[in-house]
């Protein structure tokens, strides 16, 4: 069995009200909040990037976990935004811990599952007995076109696991991990656009709605599980309309999935999307909590975790500011700021 | 800024590793090859400082070289390390007013600056005000 | 021990000389000041130029040939030296060792720095590159933070205050008022100071020195030379020079500059005076925080009361111990390698009793004091008739 040992979210301080971004484009505010369920969300600073946050995030989960960095032996940071093309930000980040080395270290991209990607390979290596301790991160600086709808949600944050195979620092046991892909082009960037596009409506039924259902519907019959059997569900989080429908077309309560439900104040952090609502999950659960999560990324794939929550977690959660703490401490910026700070006006 | 210029500075700027003096039992950064207090290089180390300290001055810096133009205003401050030597460093994500001169920082891993769009980005050590 | 003397100054006008050129300022000082020396060219024997940024203002390296050739010199041995802001000041110190030693009977003594060719967005950065670029540039430090770091904790640790600051400034631009040659020479109000805008807090841009272009240069003389030459030659009592941390985060103490304390006690001891017995100096202001720590730094007064004694007037043209009697760095200009030079070129000709509206009644002693970067050299100097 794998375990979480360590876990760490970060999202930025900035926030862009949903209404400040509608006005601009000459929308009904609240109209755009009700349609969407976000009403403000993270912007970087102009200092942070996918790396920054990804490292943000890992030292809290190496706080978490106890372990020598030097134990690690992988990290893969899944981001659609990796701040080169070429070059890895896992690299940096490694030597942001300090455990450059006899690493195994790789970048991933899948849309907004890149990082539950990340965590399923780790599991591999650790099942496999290549490494003890490995790390799976989920990171984005995403971006919308501006007076796209993607503006309204397109945002920053990431979250970082440290895995190893259970033992009694064991934060959460993942029992069963499996997911399920097709080629469905419901939203792209093609090389050297800065922004991406998508298929409008297209992007919900036959893409999130139909892979999330599935994977998470397959994970049920694996695991013989009913709706009620589980404590929090957790999906990925394009806005707040359609995990609440996924979770009523799946037959799961509102409350069910309310904690981790991060987007309605931090927007859409694309990888880091799902995890982060798992590190919210895990900063409240008890030991013995029985978790479903499933991500989604475009293109279309989800990745589904069925995980039950450890005794570990007591003592571990305090150390590190938890998830909702970090998404309350903000400051709010303007749109003209915001066009700064994500580089949308063309400078000297 | 040449690549191995930044290059080689990394663990320093991107861990706050700075040099100990077993002989005068003081620490130093950025690193040192020989103790300014002894005079010998035998007796110096590679340490990991204390990533929170407390601001001991600061400004806010409103004109700026290029690469640092769209930041400002920005604050600088020299930082009393926890157990350590004062170090010069950004703060950031914190309004200006409420910058003093003894309030609690901690460190953070921000990017510093960028050698254009098609550089290389360097990253390094920033400090944010403790909560 | 043997004696050196300035027997000739010569100075240009400080300020946005756009006609000039690196080569044409320097050339203009030299010829001035050999020219109040009375000596031709071909006596000569060694030269030495303060020059802190040709090579980034106007990319011309090999400072050292270019002034010699085109002085007119050629082939006396000429050098170029660089110590940030304090070019000028060590320039002056080299000549005067190389007289001491002597190799040389004249040496002539230039400092210069033509600024106004780059881009002021080129300019913070160059400057900065007398801090440590590794350091404190690389996390986006420029020159005023550093002394704004020094001027924050000055004001926490001894309740000196923006109107003392302002003060500085108010005081040598009424000096800088009466010298003809000073970049900026007229008067200006403590509101005009405070009202102006901010740089790096807490200082504003009437705290800081301009930009300038200019050049100064001085002839030094050993005793027989000058006295064959001259009847009213200036003696340089003393040179001090000291170093300390390239970076501002290595000084212990940042409300004081040790480079200075050190360089004055050396100088003080070489010339046998005390504190006391200077009737004024030239000291440098880059920045008003910095006149300020320089006169507790040279022991006029405690550490922590510098400011007080700008209010109180005591540093004024007519207060009992002038500071910066041409306008110092803020008001007169601050061509980086010309400073020292030109702060030496004012010692003299207050000391010859030549500076017209701006003469400092008996002024027997002088003292100048030359700062490289935030305190990593400083050099001070002592004259007398």
């Amino acid at each position: 069995m794998i375990s979480i040992v360590g876990y760490g979210s970060y999202v930025p301080k900035n926030r862009i009200k949903t209404s400040e971004i509608a006005k601009i484009w000459g929308k009904d505010p609240q109209n755009v909040e009700r349609g969407l369920g976000v009403y403000e969300k993270s912007v970087p600073s102009l200092d942070e990037d996918t790396i920054t946050i990804a490292t943000a995030a890992t030292k809290y989960a190496l706080k978490r976990a106890g372990i020598d960095p030097e134990e690690i032996g992988a990290i893969y940071v899944g981001s659609e935004s990796h701040p080169y093309v070429v070059k890895p930000s896992g690299t940096v980040v490694a030597a942001a811990i300090g455990c450059e080395g006899e690493l195994k270290c790789a970048d991933y991209e899948f849309a907004c599952k890149a990082g539950t990607a990340a965590i399923q390979n780790v599991m591999g290596l650790i099942e496999g007995e290549y490494i003890k301790y490995g790390l799976a991160i989920g990171a984005d600086t995403s971006q919308g076109a501006p007076g796209d709808a993607l503006e309204y949600a397109a945002s920053a944050g990431g979250a970082a696991f440290i895995l190893s195979k259970k033992n009694k620092d064991s934060i959460a046991t993942i029992e069963e991990t499996l997911s399920y892909t097709t080629d469905t082009p419901d939203f792209w960037r093609r090389e050297y656009q800065h922004y991406p596009q998508h298929g409008g409506r297209f992007t919900g039924e036959p893409a999130y709605f139909k892979h999330v259902g599935t994977a998470t519907k397959m994970m049920m019959d694996r695991m013989s599980l009913n709706p009620d059997d589980l404590d929090y569900i957790v999906f990925h989080m394009p806005n707040a309309k359609f995990p609440v429908n996924m979770a009523k077309k799946l037959g799961f309560s509102t409350e069910q999935v309310t904690q981790g439900l991060v987007v309605s104040k931090i927007g859409n952090t694309y990888s880091g999307s799902s995890l982060l609502g798992l590190t919210a999950v895990l900063d409240v659960a008890k030991p013995g909590d029985k978790i479903l999560m499933s991500s989604y990324g475009s293109g279309a794939g989800s990745d589904s975790f069925y995980i039950t929550v450890d005794d570990a977690i007591e003592k571990k959660r305090d150390m590190c500011p938890k998830t909702w703490d970090m998404i309350d401490n903000k400051r709010y910026i303007d749109y003209a700021t915001y066009t700064i700070y994500r580089k949308k006006i063309l400078m000297r | 800024m040449s690549v191995p210029r930044f290059w080689r500075e990394i663990p320093y700027r991107y861990r706050l590793i700075g040099s100990y003096c077993e002989k005068c039992n003081e620490t130093f950064f950025p690193p040192r090859e020989i103790c300014p207090r002894c005079r010998r290089s035998g007796d110096i180390k590679d340490i990991k400082l204390e990533e929170e300290g407390e601001i001991f001055s600061y400004t806010v810096i409103r004109t700026a070289p290029p690469e640092f133009d769209v930041q400002t205003p920005y604050a600088i401050a020299l930082i009393k390390l926890k157990n350590g030597p004062l170090i010069m460093s950004q703060l950031t994500d914190c309004e200006m007013d409420d910058v003093k001169i003894g309030k609690k920082v901690r460190m953070v891993f921000r990017k510093i600056s960028e050698d254009g769009e098609a550089g290389i980005i360097n990253y390094g050590y920033k400090f944010v005000l403790a909560e | 021990m043997k004696k050196v003397a300035v027997i000739g100054v010569g100075i240009t006008k400080f300020g946005e000389l756009w006609n000039s050129s690196l080569r044409s300022l320097t050339i203009e000082a030299g010829t001035k000041a050999l020219s109040d020396a009375g000596i031709p060219g071909e006596e000569v024997d060694a030269l030495y130029t303060g020059c802190m940024t040709g090579d980034m203002f106007v990319k011309q390296g090999h400072i050292s040939s270019l002034i010699a050739d085109y002085g007119g010199l050629l082939p006396v041995p000429s050098t170029r030296v660089e110590s940030a802001c304090a070019s000028g000041g060590l320039a002056l110190r080299q000549g005067f060792i190389t007289i001491l030693s002597g190799v040389a009977d004249i040496v002539v003594v230039g400092g210069v720095e033509k600024m106004t060719d780059a881009l002021g967005s080129q300019t913070t950065g160059y400057l900065a590159s007398a801090a440590d670029q590794e350091w404190e540039s690389f996390n986006g430090a420029t020159f005023p933070s550093l002394y704004a770091l020094m001027a924050k904790r000055h004001m926490y640790e001894y309740g000196t205050t923006e109107e003392q600051l302002g003060l500085v400034a108010v005081k040598n631009h009424y000096n800088g008022s009466l010298n003809p040659n000073a970049h900026f020479p007229f008067k200006i109000s403590l509101e005009k100071v405070m009202g102006s805008t901010l740089v790096a807090d807490p200082l504003r841009l009437f705290h800081c020195s301009p930009v300038s272009d200019g050049a100064a240069c001085v002839i030094l003389a050993s005793e027989e030379k000058a006295k064959e030459l001259r009847d009213d030659p200036i003696w340089i009592r003393s040179s001090g020079q000291a170093s300390g941390a390239i970076g501002i985060y290595d000084r212990e103490d940042i409300c004081t500059i040790d480079s200075t304390v050190n360089a004055a006690k050396s100088a003080y001891k070489m010339a046998g005076v005390t504190h006391r017995d200077i009737d004024f100096a030239e000291v440098h202001d880059c920045f008003t925080i910095a006149e300020i720590i320089n006169i507790e730094d040279l022991g006029f007064f405690k550490k922590g009361e510098g400011g007080k004694a700008v209010e109180d007037g005591i540093t004024s043209l007519d207060g009992e111990l002038p500071i910066n009697p041409s306008g110092g760095l803020k008001s007169k200009g601050h061509p980086v390698g010309a400073t020292g030079v030109a702060q030496v070129v004012e010692v003299v000709t207050q000391l010859r009793g030549k500076a017209g509206k701006r003469q400092v009644k008996d002024a027997e002693i002088g003292l100048s004091q030359n700062i490289g970067g935030s305190g990593g050299t400083a050099v001070v100097h002592i004259f007398s008739r």
